[in-house]
């Protein structure tokens, strides 16, 4: 039962690099846009607050249906990326990479613009005033203190990163050893007959990955709030 | 040296200030609303004033006419504030560092133990803001703003937060500041016994506008 077959492990360990180059990849984009939504005004504003979320309610079919057309290889910017740059996403496991960064965004950006939001902005300013100009104020007192909020975020934008299946399947496809994920591996075991063994195995492994990511976050939280209060 | 000349609208309320002032302790008095915060938020350049002119220590920081209004993290002043506003996330010793290194300043270790010395803050150095009294905090703020070698030290009720006992357990310090730093404070306070100890000359401001200016002895002129 616990003896996991080298397909598993290929899947596994794609999913985990999938998730954690989407993650790390979105995250300083994440950061950009917490912080533009949590302290600037401007038009279209909330469009832009929409359009972030939108992943989150779209049929994941609909979101990695629109990538296909948006990033595949005749894609208006996939087209341009291969053309130019050698960068193609179409059925890659850089694709199923763009699939979950764009799939967990909403995830990740939400706890960096809470935590950004809590912070005193008095303390921007006393930073100002002692010198710091704005992007070292930003270094140096936004981006330590929502620091928790960021890890978090990275946590839970990890953890749908590595559980996206709707829209990494639409829009790279199921191919072992470049696109087949954990997900993806296991929408395969359930059709095979006598799949259901390592089905099973990938579904404990994707339990517990998710987990962990959740008790993580939480303790993220907690630390945050204990951070602000300068204990 | 402080030169104020200015105007700002905010909202219903208007301020119009015009002083100078050479001495070491300039003392904001008025009643709260009476427009001392906008004033000192102004010279601090927190708030960009509609028309005038300020300028600190020979350099002109605001002039409206001529489109100059240098940011507050350029104007080399200290601000402590009513609520101390250390940095929660660093320890004592490293909120005190902050403005020297914010200025690239060289470490001066010689003013660094004057300055912690005259506050009486060596012991808190390891210590969490979070885990200071509300005098300690104001001491460490007082020092974290010396410590960035500001040409102007402006302080807005820093005694505000403070019950009595607390008062005065800092005035002291204050006094020691005003008469060992060598550095010119604007002090805000509402309260006229405590910028007589402190204050060389006093600004009186009523409703945003300045209705007296002269040594400590125009507040017992009444307001």
């Amino acid at each position: 039962m616990f003896e996991i077959s080298p397909t598993e492990w290929t899947a596994i360990l794609l999913s985990l690099r999938v998730a954690v180059i989407a993650t790390l990849v979105a995250t300083p984009f994440g950061i950009a846009l917490a912080w533009l939504l949590a302290r600037r005004d401007f038009w279209g504003k909330s469009l832009l607050d929409a359009a972030v979320h939108l992943p989150l309610v779209l049929p994941p079919v609909v979101t990695g249906y629109l990538l296909l057309l948006t990033f595949g290889k005749r894609g208006l910017v996939g087209g341009w990326l291969a053309d130019h740059l050698g960068i193609v996403f179409a059925f890659r496991w850089t694709g199923a990479a763009l699939a979950c960064g764009v799939m967990s965004f909403p995830l990740l950006v939400r706890p960096i613009r809470l935590s950004i939001e809590a912070i005193d902005r008095r303390l921007e300013q006393a930073a100002e005033t002692l010198g710091a100009a704005p992007w070292r104020v930003f270094a140096t007192v936004t981006l330590p203190l929502a620091l928790p909020g960021v890890l978090a975020g990275m946590v839970l934008g990890f953890a749908k990163a590595i559980g996206e299946f709707g829209a990494t399947i639409t829009f790279v496809s199921n191919i072992p050893g470049e696109t087949q994920t954990i997900s993806s591996a296991i929408y395969s075991l359930i059709q095979t007959p006598d799949g259901d063994t390592a089905a099973a195995r990938l579904v404990i492994i994707s339990i517990v990955i998710a987990m962990g990511a959740l008790i993580g976050a939480e303790w993220f939280a907690r630390r945050a709030t204990a951070r602000l209060h300068g204990q | 040296m402080l030169r104020v000349d200015i105007q700002k609208q905010l909202g219903e309320f208007s301020l119009a200030a015009s002083f100078s002032s050479e001495g070491r302790v300039t003392g904001l008095f008025g009643a709260s609303g009476s427009g001392k915060t906008s004033l000192i938020n102004t010279i601090a350049g927190l708030v960009r004033p509609d028309r005038g002119t300020i300028v600190i220590d020979g350099e002109t920081v605001d002039d409206t006419a001529a489109g100059i209004h240098v940011p507050t993290w350029r104007r080399r002043i200290g601000y402590v504030f009513q609520d101390a506003r250390l940095f929660p996330h660093l320890d004592i010793r490293q909120n005190l560092d902050y403005g020297r290194r914010m200025n690239r300043l060289t470490e001066d270790p010689a003013q660094h133990k004057r300055v912690i010395d005259l506050l009486d803050i060596g012991a808190l150095l390891d210590r969490r803001p979070g885990k200071l009294s509300g005098g300690e905090r104001q001491r460490v703020a007082l020092g974290r703003a010396l410590l960035s070698k500001p040409r102007l030290l402006l302080l807005d009720e820093p005694l505000g937060a403070l019950d009595e006992s607390r008062k005065l357990e800092i005035l002291p310090y204050l006094v020691r500041l005003r008469d060992e730093a060598g550095v010119p404070m604007v002090y805000v306070s509402h309260d006229a016994a405590e910028l007589r100890q402190l204050a060389t000359q006093i600004v009186m401001l009523r409703h945003g506008q300045v209705t007296a200016f002269g040594g400590v002895k125009v507040l017992t002129g009444g307001t």
